[in-house]
């Protein structure tokens, strides 16, 4: 099970949880496998041409990912950030 | 009278106001999801209790809420306005905000359109949590000749927006576009042609344009649904149907004020009466009241003169907009009036103008206010 961490703004969807395992072996594989858990989730860091968001960026321990196929070990951590966007 | 429930969005959240009888005393309640954008916030006039609200935050994406107990709880469509996914060669366009939500028809249960930025028309037949393009629209060749690409719109982006569904006809519905212009369609979005004859285009060389116009807003008026007004980029104007040219009524309004501005509200029974709100459309369009002085102008003539009403207002510095959703009517005797503005104050008046009053101050941004 791969860690995910995801920021406050999506806890919504987890219940309140940041923590969270996902499968998969591809940054899109592990969203797929998070949206089937949380529906939604995906959808608001993802748009509909799997472009990701304009303020949300995607790292894998502390490399900042390019794709959504960049590929995620087991041992790894993925982290959904936030980034600053304005007031 | 029956208390009047306001609906206001705020770019930080919404929230309810709610008044008593006789229109006198007012109660806030709120905030409804906090720090989310909240664009659009209606009520369903067919049950007269389901909430809808278009929303996104400043890092995600956009979506749309409903709520069947008065807001205490929302549920997120399972399928949010989305754009088909290109394919190679394709434009790719992604929904950025959903702008506008207009109710179905009256003997459509279910039935909802939603407008978004960048121009996109969608519907929903299960209430609100599916949503389906209207691709006679979304996938028309022309769309982008029409709209002039995403580079021509609004400041926070081009936007569909006024949906109007004629209460006779479910297949006819009309809807404005910033920038594209006024569009109808008769057979419930399959088709759509421009409306917009007679409509100044000031931002574009001399000439007469079929589209690339700019709404800010248009309505259908209640008592007269073949009469449209529409409070536009570049003037006031009113339609009678079944003539497809604009007539300019805003040239009847004071040389000195103008006829810019975003909103224009339409009185419930009375098809010679709307209101607008003017603003600065000089020089770099500062997009503030006229010199400072908030005022309210009222035509009972369908637009052959207007009357100036701003008592109550500040008479001086006060430098903020209405939106185009943020003023509406209700359905009282004298009809109640009510403007949100862009420094989150809420006026109303419930002597159709004549004279305001401040109910609210300190809320955020006001994007829309809606007579539930």
């Amino acid at each position: 099970m791969i860690r995910v961490n995801i920021p406050s703004h999506l806890d919504s969807y987890t219940g309140g949880e940041r923590d969270l395992g996902a499968e998969g072996k591809t940054l899109a594989e592990i969203l797929s496998h998070l949206d089937e858990r949380f529906p939604g989730i995906r959808f608001r860091i993802i748009d509909e041409q799997d472009q990701l968001r304009a303020h949300i960026k995607l790292f894998i321990n502390q490399d900042m990912a390019t794709t959504l196929e960049d590929v995620v070990g087991e041992e790894d951590v993925v982290t959904v950030t936030a980034a600053l966007s304005g007031g | 009278m029956k208390p009047v429930t306001l609906l206001v969005g705020t770019r930080k959240g919404a929230w309810i106001l709610r008044s008593d009888s006789s229109r006198e005393q007012f109660e806030l309640s709120g905030p409804h999801r906090l720090g989310e954008m909240v664009h659009h916030f209606v009520q369903d006039p067919r049950d007269g209790g389901t909430l809808l609200m278009a929303t996104r935050t400043g890092h995600l994406g956009p979506t749309v809420l409903r709520s069947s107990d008065g807001g205490r709880t929302w549920i997120e469509a399972s399928k949010p306005p989305a754009f088909d996914k290109a394919t190679d060669g394709e434009r790719t366009r992604s929904v950025d905000h959903v702008f506008w939500l207009t109710a179905g028809h009256p003997g459509q249960a279910g039935t909802w359109y939603a407008g978004t930025s960048p121009q996109g028309l969608f519907r929903s037949i299960d209430g609100g949590d599916t949503w389906q393009g209207v691709r006679g629209l979304n996938n028309h060749p022309d769309l982008d000749t029409w709209t002039g690409g995403e580079k021509d719109g609004t400041p926070d982006g081009p936007k569909l927006h006024s949906v109007l569904v004629d209460p006779r006809d479910p297949e006819r519905l009309y809807f404005g576009m910033s920038s594209g212009g006024t569009f109808e369609s008769r057979d419930a979005g399959e088709t759509w042609r421009p409306l917009n004859r007679g409509v100044a285009m000031d931002f574009a060389p001399p000439g007469d344009y079929e589209f690339g116009h700019d709404p800010h807003c248009v309505v259908q008026h209640p008592a007269d649904p073949d009469r449209l007004y529409q409070q536009n980029h570049c003037g006031i104007y009113r339609l009678d149907r079944p003539s497809d040219t604009w007539v300019r009524i805003g040239d009847n309004m004071p040389k000195d004020v103008g006829d810019i501005g975003f909103p224009i509200v339409a009185h419930p029974r009375d098809p010679d009466t709307v209101w607008v709100f003017p603003m600065d459309g000089t020089s770099v369009w500062p997009r503030t009241t006229v010199g400072g002085k908030p005022a309210v102008f009222r035509t009972s003539d369908a637009g052959a003169t207007w009357v100036r009403q701003a008592r109550g207002f500040p008479s001086d510095q006060a430098w903020w907009t209405v939106m185009r959703q943020a003023m509406s009517a209700d359905r009282g005797e004298p009809v109640g009036l009510y403007l949100g503005t862009t420094q989150g104050e809420i006026w109303a008046s419930v002597d159709a103008g004549d004279t305001w009053r401040c109910l609210v101050r300190h809320l955020p941004r006001i994007f829309s206010l809606e007579v539930a």
